[in-house]
């Protein structure tokens, strides 16, 4: 394996932890209306993830900064070429944040609803639009000479990236569920579980249309034939052992499986990919790959010493939190209710 | 509407609301760190409230610093997708190490730190707090490492027209950046400080709980009589330092239209950008001369003349950044710097004396709460407008960085989008410094304290 697949491998675990640890935040907070009754409920849901999120967000800007700093060219055609929906993707990611953290600093009803229409709005946006822009990203997008893109914001909103938004948003949504059902106080969690296993349905009915969409709009699955090979198929399997494992009340396993999920569609994306980054859909010769897109190859060797420094000892510490807030939020651990 | 003029807006507007946050993150985050050991070391309870109250501030004030900071890191590629093609192979490293590093660190502990005061032993949450701050450190030191690189690229090779790294440890022991780094986070400690020392203040004026703000006071005068001090220094020797590799921008910052042997440093000038010269000025012999190159005998370069050279080396074209922003910017961050070791040392000086609360002290702290943050902005101005037309100095022009593909409507779109939201933040963000920094306030919030533990949960 050369150091630009390697690189681009480290890329997609990035985006793959961070779809995995956002996913189930994000899915949280589309689901704050749904599972919490009263303003106690709605703190539990929120401290669920309280912890976590703002560190779960740090996994894009590293994949962020990964990007630029082996794959600059990568960096900046996806960045200028996905303009407007990056643009709403940071709108939501502020006021998410800032709904999150500022919501229990001041007391009247009206200031906690504002902050929580900023939560439910600021985590299904970036959910869907994550998956519109991936899904653009394997289908390839108009890229010409010099590696301009050349389409607009209708370009991007085509109906099969719009699909690929309804799916990431759907998937998320029921990660966070079973997030909830993990983490949440009892009765919190009961609700959550009911919900996924409601979600279930039209979430799997989204994704078989996606599937068939996928055949027929791009080249991910041209290689395998008509078996799509054993990672999406492993995909599928997991997506329908989550609600199994959901209704045997195997919670763990069902979060695990959900997670398992959103990794194994990331892989099966980025592994489509390959070696190309950003296929262009005005012929191939302008499709960016893992090689006219890359550093130097001294600028990869040393980012690859500070990645295999660096890597173990974050996932190390990050671990040390989960471990540390691993029991439910109980009512009575909310102070005032 | 020209897509380069809003970019370059966007960037001014969404990084200075971004530095903001910034020194004060940096500068609390140490203070509040501090505070904490002294209550794990004494076990006095004053220093715990003392490290909660702060702390707080220091949390409303995080949460707009990280998300304003993704916006910056995106906007790179979003508007200046050339710039980032031309420097990614050096630029993108700082960069990535800053996010595997430090964001990684401050975001993680963060969290433990809020949510774990319960749950974990009393050293392992001492422990993440110092780890957060630690983190926003480090941030600044690997973002100012790719800052440095923009003012004197060093270690690289240009192969076909873009900038490719040929030593790596050059980039990491960029003079610039030895220069750049101390003088940034000294600034950012001189920040912290005075917020301490203002809002402590405020609450002394009001006889609010006078051992804890009395202390805090005093653990803030410490951090500005030391930090503002070094931080002129540091910035003396950045300036000696700029001579060498950015004359033009030291010239501009002088308003010296021509060279002069020995150089007068100008302490007034009415500037004519267009006609290339200043009148009304008041100057000071020697001066220049002797802070530029520490003799009275050395020339200091003209503004024409190094466009001359400029001329020469790089091609037709005008390479004078604004002078009289330059010039300015640069007299305020200055004259404020000064304003802050004068006031660090005579509260020193009233402390030692036992007079530490005299009111024109007090009221004098309270104003000076807000003059860093102008001080900042006004060095950051001088640095990077200083530097222009260049983005990168000597090798990519700001006009020849800009994304070709994004529109002036797109532009357009995301700098009133982001001005509106960042507007609308700051004043929720005052708002909620005000609350939780005033005195009536603190009064019930400490009170809900004593029992609680997961107050600061959400």
């Amino acid at each position: 394996m050369d150091i630009n697949t390697i690189w681009y491998a480290l890329i997609a675990v990035l985006f793959i932890g961070y779809f995995f640890l956002e996913g189930f935040d994000f899915g949280v907070g589309i689901l704050l209306p749904f599972v919490a009754r009263d303003d106690t409920d709605r703190r539990i849901v929120i401290n669920t993830v309280g912890p976590f999120w703002d560190a779960n967000e740090v996994w894009l800007i590293t994949a962020g900064g990964a990007m630029f700093a082996a794959f600059p060219n990568w960096y900046a055609t996806l960045f200028s070429g996905f303009y407007l929906p990056l643009f709403l993707i940071l709108v939501a990611l502020i006021l998410r944040a800032v709904g999150f953290e500022f919501r229990g600093k001041l007391d009247g009803a009206g200031w906690r609803r504002t902050a929580d229409t900023a939560i439910v709005l600021g985590s299904a946006l970036p959910a869907f639009l994550w998956g519109v822009a991936l899904t653009n990203l394997v289908r390839g997008v108009p890229i010409g000479p010099d590696m301009v893109f050349q389409g607009n914001l209708l370009t991007l909103l085509n109906p099969f990236s719009l699909l690929g938004g309804v799916v990431s948003l759907s998937v998320f949504a029921l990660h966070g569920a079973l997030f909830l059902n993990l983490r949440a106080d009892e009765s919190i969690a009961e609700r959550s579980r009911r919900l996924a296993l409601r979600l279930w349905w039209p979430a799997a009915a989204v994704l078989v249309v996606f599937f068939v969409f996928t055949y027929s709009q791009t080249d991910l699955f041209s290689r395998s034939g008509l078996v799509p090979g054993t990672l999406p198929v492993l995909a599928m399997i997991m997506f329908v052992a989550s609600t199994v494992l959901a209704r045997l009340r195997w919670n763990a396993w069902a979060f695990v499986t959900t997670g398992l999920t959103i990794v194994l569609a990331t892989v099966v994306a980025f592994q489509g990919l390959y070696p190309r980054v950003m296929p262009s859909s005005l012929g191939r010769a302008y499709d960016l790959t893992i090689y006219n897109a890359s550093s130097s190859p001294l600028t990869l060797h040393v980012m690859l010493v500070v990645a295999i420094v660096f890597v173990p000892i974050v996932l190390l510490y990050q671990g040390y939190s989960y471990w540390v807030f691993r029991r439910r939020v109980t009512r009575r651990s909310i102070p005032g209710s | 509407m020209d897509p380069l003029l809003l970019a370059r807006w966007q960037f001014g507007v969404t990084t200075a609301f971004h530095y903001i946050f910034v020194p004060l993150t940096i500068g609390l985050g140490l203070i509040v760190a501090v505070m904490q050991s002294f209550h794990y070391r004494t076990g006095n309870d004053m220093y715990d409230r003392m490290a909660r109250f702060w702390g707080k501030l220091f949390v409303i004030n995080f949460a707009l610093g990280v998300v304003t900071g993704i916006v910056q890191e995106f906007q790179f590629g979003m508007n200046w997708s050339q710039y980032s093609r031309f420097v990614g192979d050096i630029f993108g490293i700082p960069l990535a190490i800053e996010a595997l590093t430090a964001f990684f660190l401050e975001s993680t502990f963060l969290g433990i730190w809020l949510f774990g005061r319960d749950k974990l032993p009393k050293a392992m949450h001492l422990f993440s707090i110092w780890m957060v701050a630690i983190g926003s450190t480090l941030s600044a030191i690997w973002i100012l490492m790719a800052n440095s690189w923009m003012q004197q690229p060093v270690g690289y090779t240009i192969v076909d027209g873009r900038a490719r790294l040929s030593d790596a440890v050059a980039l990491f022991l960029n003079p610039q950046l030895q220069v750049e780094a101390p003088h940034t986070i000294l600034a950012a400690l001189t920040t912290g400080g005075f917020f301490v020392l203002g809002i402590s203040a405020w609450h002394l004026i009001r006889h609010h709980e006078r051992e804890m703000f009395l202390r805090s006071a005093q653990i803030a005068l410490v951090v500005v009589a030391v930090a503002s001090l070094l931080t002129a220094t540091s910035g003396h020797e950045q300036a000696q330092h700029g001579v060498q590799i950015q004359p033009m921008k030291l010239a501009a910052m002088e308003a010296l239209w021509n060279s002069e042997q020995p150089a007068s440093f100008s302490l007034f000038a009415s500037i004519d950008q267009k006609a290339g010269t200043s009148t009304r000025e008041l100057k000071l012999p020697y001066l220049l001369s002797v802070l530029a190159y520490g003799n009275t005998t050395s020339e200091v370069k003209g503004i024409h003349q190094l466009q001359a050279q400029d001329v020469a080396k790089y091609g037709p074209g005008n390479y004078i950044p604004p002078v009289a922003v330059v010039y300015w910017t640069f007299r305020a961050m200055v004259g404020l710097g000064v304003l802050f070791i004068l006031l660090s040392l005579s509260g020193l000086v009233l402390w030692w004396r036992g007079h530490l609360e005299r009111r024109w002290f007090l009221r004098l702290a309270m104003l000076f709460l807000f003059l860093p943050y102008l001080a900042n902005f006004a060095g950051w101005i001088t640095t990077e407008m200083g530097r222009q037309p260049w983005v990168v100095q000597g090798l990519l022009r700001t006009s020849s960085a800009v994304s070709p593909n994004v529109t002036g409507t797109d532009v357009a779109i995301t700098f009133f989008g982001f001005t509106l939201l960042y507007g609308i933040l700051a004043v929720v963000d005052f708002y909620l410094l005000y609350r939780f920094a005033r005195p009536v306030t603190s009064v019930r919030q400490g009170e809900q304290d004593a029992g609680l533990g997961d107050v600061f949960a959400y």
